[in-house]
């Protein structure tokens, strides 16, 4: 369970969040969408106490996530992919986040065949491909065999059949009675993957419902075409229109 | 504990560590046996004033440089990939993780120093035997310089840290720390007598690099209190990067 109370972020004197208040419930996966620069990669750094909130509070089970003695155990995050050293091993970088929290070896093992990484185990991270990365991620994410999931467009970069796996993935964990927290751009994919959304754009929050309603009040189809409806006011950078091209 | 296992690993999973302290070692011993030999074909005037010990651990004058480099990368790295946020969101406790840095970083340093302290002095001191200017360990000082060298080394990786941690970027720390460990005595230069002694002498190289020698001159601090002074810019360059990381967005 992640709750946002009146959670604010200011970069300089720009709101990347603005009084954002939702909840993230356990045994479902929850989208979180907006437009590029809505700020979701915020979000999720203030969730981690990466960042410091200017205003408001964010708990995941009900406490900061600071206050957890050994968070991997408790929340599993995947932020950016390539955010590893890229002379290091997926082996060697797991094992030093197991060890910092007291997780066996074994975990580091299990995650590795569980992300289809075994092959690679102990080549240099750094001569991976970003599909690679993505699947390093989500082991990193599994680690601790959290209660919570937080990732961050894990989607990015994986073929089709790493989409697939990751849809599977999310669902089951979600149906273990976990917390899944993901945020991605692909509307066709959410649509199949979350049961829940939480849309943000330009900081704010636009909506926190379930899929099925959300399609249905905007009337709508497609999960994308209510999307574009919800944030078209609330989209910053927008693609040059093309002629003939519908909305 | 678990946070300094931790940095271990990470530690000695990557080339760069090893390329850095093996230049450390290449240094400490090369120039060692370098400076011996120059001082061998220009024997000093004065042999009772000639300092054997001194001169066979010069390297680490040199070889400062790659572990206050290395210091600098073990924290810039993580910020240059991202990697910190990993560490953080594993470890949210930021100083801890620093500390353990700082325990890794120092311990593997002298761990690798050491011994090539003691081939540097055993090689610089047979190079020496040629003008029978050499001396054995049993000279008085000589094994207070040799482990001193080794922790010297040690405390500048560790000033290395503390300077990564506060300025995040891998340029800018190679950058600060070389200041650190020349600035002060380029200064000198510009200044008058009197001042310019007083900051030599309380310039953080040349105040630790006093125990590394056996006969101590009136320009420098003596062994003792001058590495203590070493170990206070070491604190407060670290309590600067732990208070860097705490009060501010990883
Ligand atoms: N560290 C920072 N300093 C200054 N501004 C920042 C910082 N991090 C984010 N921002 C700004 O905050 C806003 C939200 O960014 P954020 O990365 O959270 O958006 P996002 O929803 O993740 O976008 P995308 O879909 O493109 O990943 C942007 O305007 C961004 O420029
Ligand atoms: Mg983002």
């Amino acid at each position: 369970m992640i709750e946002a109370t009146n959670l604010t972020k200011r970069y300089g004197d720009r709101y990347a969040v603005e009084d954002l208040t939702f909840t993230v419930r356990p045994g479902m996966v929850t989208g979180f969408l907006g437009p590029n620069g809505a700020g979701k990669s915020t979000t999720m750094r203030l969730i981690l106490g990466l960042d410091r909130p200017t205003r408001g509070s964010v708990t995941v089970n009900g406490r900061a996530y600071a206050a957890h003695r050994t968070p991997l155990r408790e929340v599993g995050a995947l932020l950016e992919a390539r955010a590893v050293h890229p002379g290091r091993s997926p082996y060697h970088h797991l094992l030093a986040l197991a060890r910092s929290n007291g997780l066996p070896r074994s975990r580091v093992l299990d995650v590795i065949d569980a992300v289809g990484l075994t092959e690679l185990a102990r080549r240099r991270a750094g001569r991976f491909s970003l599909g690679m990365q993505q699947r390093l991620g989500i082991a990193t994410a599994l680690l601790g065999d959290p209660h919570t999931l937080i990732l961050d467009e894990p989607l990015n970069g994986l073929d089709t059949e790493g989409i697939r796996w990751v849809r599977g993935l999310l669902r089951d964990l979600a149906g273990q009675g976990r917390t899944v927290f993901v945020s991605s751009h692909l509307m066709t994919e959410m649509a199949l993957t979350a049961e829940h959304v939480v849309v943000i754009g330009k900081g704010r929050l636009v909506a926190d419902t379930g899929l099925a309603s959300l399609i249905a009040e905007s009337g709508h189809s497609s999960l994308e075409d209510a999307f574009v409806d919800l944030t078209g006011a609330a989209t910053e950078f927008r693609s040059p229109a093309r002629d003939g091209a519908d909305r | 504990m678990s946070v300094l296992r931790a940095e271990l690993i990470k530690f000695r999973s990557v080339y760069s560590t090893a390329w850095s302290l093996l230049s450390a070692v290449t240094l400490i011993v090369g120039f060692g046996i370098l400076y011996a030999m120059v001082r061998v074909s220009r024997p000093p005037a004065d042999p009772a004033g000639f300092d054997a010990v001194g001169v066979s651990l010069a390297g680490v004058q040199v070889a400062q440089f790659a572990v206050g480099v290395l210091g600098v990368l073990v924290i810039t790295n993580e910020y240059a990939h991202g990697l910190i946020r990993t560490t953080f969101a594993a470890v949210p406790q930021r100083v801890p993780v620093l500390a353990g840095k700082a325990a890794a970083l120092a311990g593997v340093v002298f761990a690798v120093s050491l011994p090539a302290v003691v081939g540097a002095f055993i090689a610089g001191q047979s190079v020496l035997a040629a003008e029978h200017l050499d001396v054995s360990f049993s000279e008085p000082g000589a094994a207070r310089a040799i482990v001193g060298a080794a922790l010297y080394l040690a405390v500048v990786a560790v000033i290395g840290l503390g300077v990564g941690a506060t300025l995040r970027h891998t340029a800018g720390g190679v950058t600060a720390v070389f200041g650190v460990l020349v600035g002060p005595q380029l200064l000198t230069g510009f200044l008058p007598t009197g001042l310019a002694e007083d900051v030599y002498r309380w310039s953080p190289a040349p105040a630790g690099l006093a125990i590394t020698t056996v006969h101590h001159d009136s320009t420098s601090l003596a062994a003792g209190p001058g590495f203590a002074v070493l170990l206070l810019y070491a604190a407060g360059l670290l309590a600067l990067g732990a208070w860097r990381l705490h009060h501010s967005d990883a």
